[in-house]
């Protein structure tokens, strides 16, 4: 716990508060009880930002809370998914440099394959699972589910995250703009 | 405008109690939810968390959105289960009993009827478990007692700070909301996909910036106080655990314990009345 800095704790904080805020916004796509969450582009975006152990606690944080807060029930098997999600996407923070405005084209493509592979193994693999071994519901069911689950998600993050991150990176790249003189 | 569940002061004995007490009682109480498929046992559960919401003088008017919300979901749900897989009840409980002819060679069973029973019910037992361990927690009351367990300050201050920063933050998100749809952005179901998610993005964008913003603007104040300088730190709320406290937690363990124990002692977590 030694990385633990005072601007991480206080990531952790005001992004779990954001993501749970965010719980309520969901984009409807014609399909019933699924949603694209505009709250998953804000954990790429944060956990990119300041890497896995913020992004973990934002997933698992965000998603216990807002799920208790707004729905008054914590659905276990989806909230450690989203601590996946979280952790992957973090581990290469230090690649994209979003906060330094290093954040370019050869990282675009990079952050959507790592978003990608993150949102299969959280989604497909790890909720389903959770869910048949801790609720014992069909696995038809988790499956399908997953695979929606899957889907809005990589749809989400891909177009609202990388708009984020590319136009955050941008504007906060311009006061450090300074190039070094050969 | 508070749309959620959020902490009220009452003069109860439930509101008494330390935060962690009450954190352990809700993580344990869902844990037996989630693994128990004994309707006996869900059954009690449901009684005991009923009593225990009304001891603490909830009342129905801070619930009923949440409660109508969750309700929603539940039913989705419920209904996801059975179209896709009708026969779960058949497979889980090893024999069938049809009750009416649906459509097809799709038929209602009585295994299946009572399996969603059994889901449902598992929601009412979760369900004043939360409402009761949200709305009598103060939260920094909850961060003070859950570093006096041991768990490390720099976490459940983070923990503070994000629930003293949710109301702030759905106000932001409702003025810049308001402020875009005075703009003309339309915002409602009309619109198509992809306008939407970019409509979306004209939201989150000024949001994350000024979120981006308070996170620089609230750890500078606190690296100028010296947050995070010593391995300790004291808490204004802090309150010790008390003889109740005490009281209640081994009564939990306990409460699970046997629970589980009842639910596992047959070697399958369903509790089988077919046989």
């Amino acid at each position: 716990m030694k990385k633990l800095g005072i601007r991480e704790v206080v990531a952790m904080g005001i992004g779990t508060a954001l993501f749970t805020v965010l719980t309520t916004v969901q984009i409807p796509i014609g399909i019933p009880n699924t949603y694209l969450q505009p709250r998953m582009a804000v954990l790429a975006f944060l956990s990119a930002a300041f890497g896995p152990i913020v992004g973990a606690v934002i997933g698992l944080a965000g998603h216990a809370l807002g799920d208790a807060l707004f729905y008054g029930g914590v659905w276990w098997s989806w909230v450690f998914p989203e601590a996946v999600v979280g952790i992957c996407i973090g581990a290469f923070a230090g690649k994209f440099a979003v906060k330094e405005g290093g954040f370019d084209r050869k990282n675009i493509v990079l952050f959507n394959i790592i978003q990608i592979i993150a949102n299969a193994i959280a989604w497909i693999l790890v909720a389903p699972v959770l869910d048949i071994l801790v609720y014992a519901e069909p696995a038809g069911k988790v499956f399908i589910q997953g695979v929606f689950a899957f889907l809005g998600n990589i749809i989400i993050i891909g177009i609202l995250g990388t708009i984020l991150m590319v136009a955050y990176s941008k504007v906060a790249g311009q006061s450090s703009g300074l190039k070094k003189e050969d | 405008m508070n749309r959620f569940l959020s902490y009220e002061k009452k003069d109860t004995w439930i509101h008494e109690l330390s935060g962690v007490t009450k954190l352990i009682f809700f993580l344990l109480w869902s844990l037996t939810s989630a693994m128990t498929y004994d309707t006996r046992v869900l059954l009690v559960m449901i009684a005991v968390s009923l009593v225990v919401l009304k001891m603490s003088r909830t009342q129905f008017r801070q619930v009923s959105f949440v409660f109508r919300a969750i309700l929603v979901f539940m039913v989705l749900n419920v209904i996801a289960i059975f179209v896709i897989s009708p026969y779960e009840g058949c497979r889980i409980y090893g024999s069938r009993t049809d009750l009416v002819r649906l459509w097809g060679s799709c038929w209602l069973t009585k295994e299946q009827l009572f399996y969603l029973f059994n889901i449902v019910i598992k929601y009412f037992t979760i369900i004043p478990a939360v409402f009761t361990f949200l709305i009598t927690t103060d939260p920094s009351e909850l961060a003070a007692s859950m570093n006096r367990i041991g768990i490390s300050y720099k976490l459940t201050y983070a923990l503070a700070i994000s629930l003293r920063y949710i109301p702030d933050i759905q106000d932001e998100y409702h003025r810049i909301k308001n402020a875009q749809e005075a703009r003309g952005i339309e915002m409602s179901g009309k619109a198509k996909l992809k306008d939407r998610i970019v409509r979306t993005a004209s939201i989150l964008f000024p949001l994350l910036f000024t979120t981006m913003e308070r996170i620089d603007t609230v750890s500078n104040a606190m690296e100028l106080r010296g947050f995070g300088k010593k391995k300790k730190r004291t808490w204004y709320s802090a309150r010790p655990l008390k003889r109740n406290d005490y009281l209640v937690l081994i009564l939990t363990v306990l409460f699970c314990a046997v629970s589980l124990f009842i639910t596992y002692r047959d070697g399958s977590r369903f509790w089988n009345p077919f046989q």
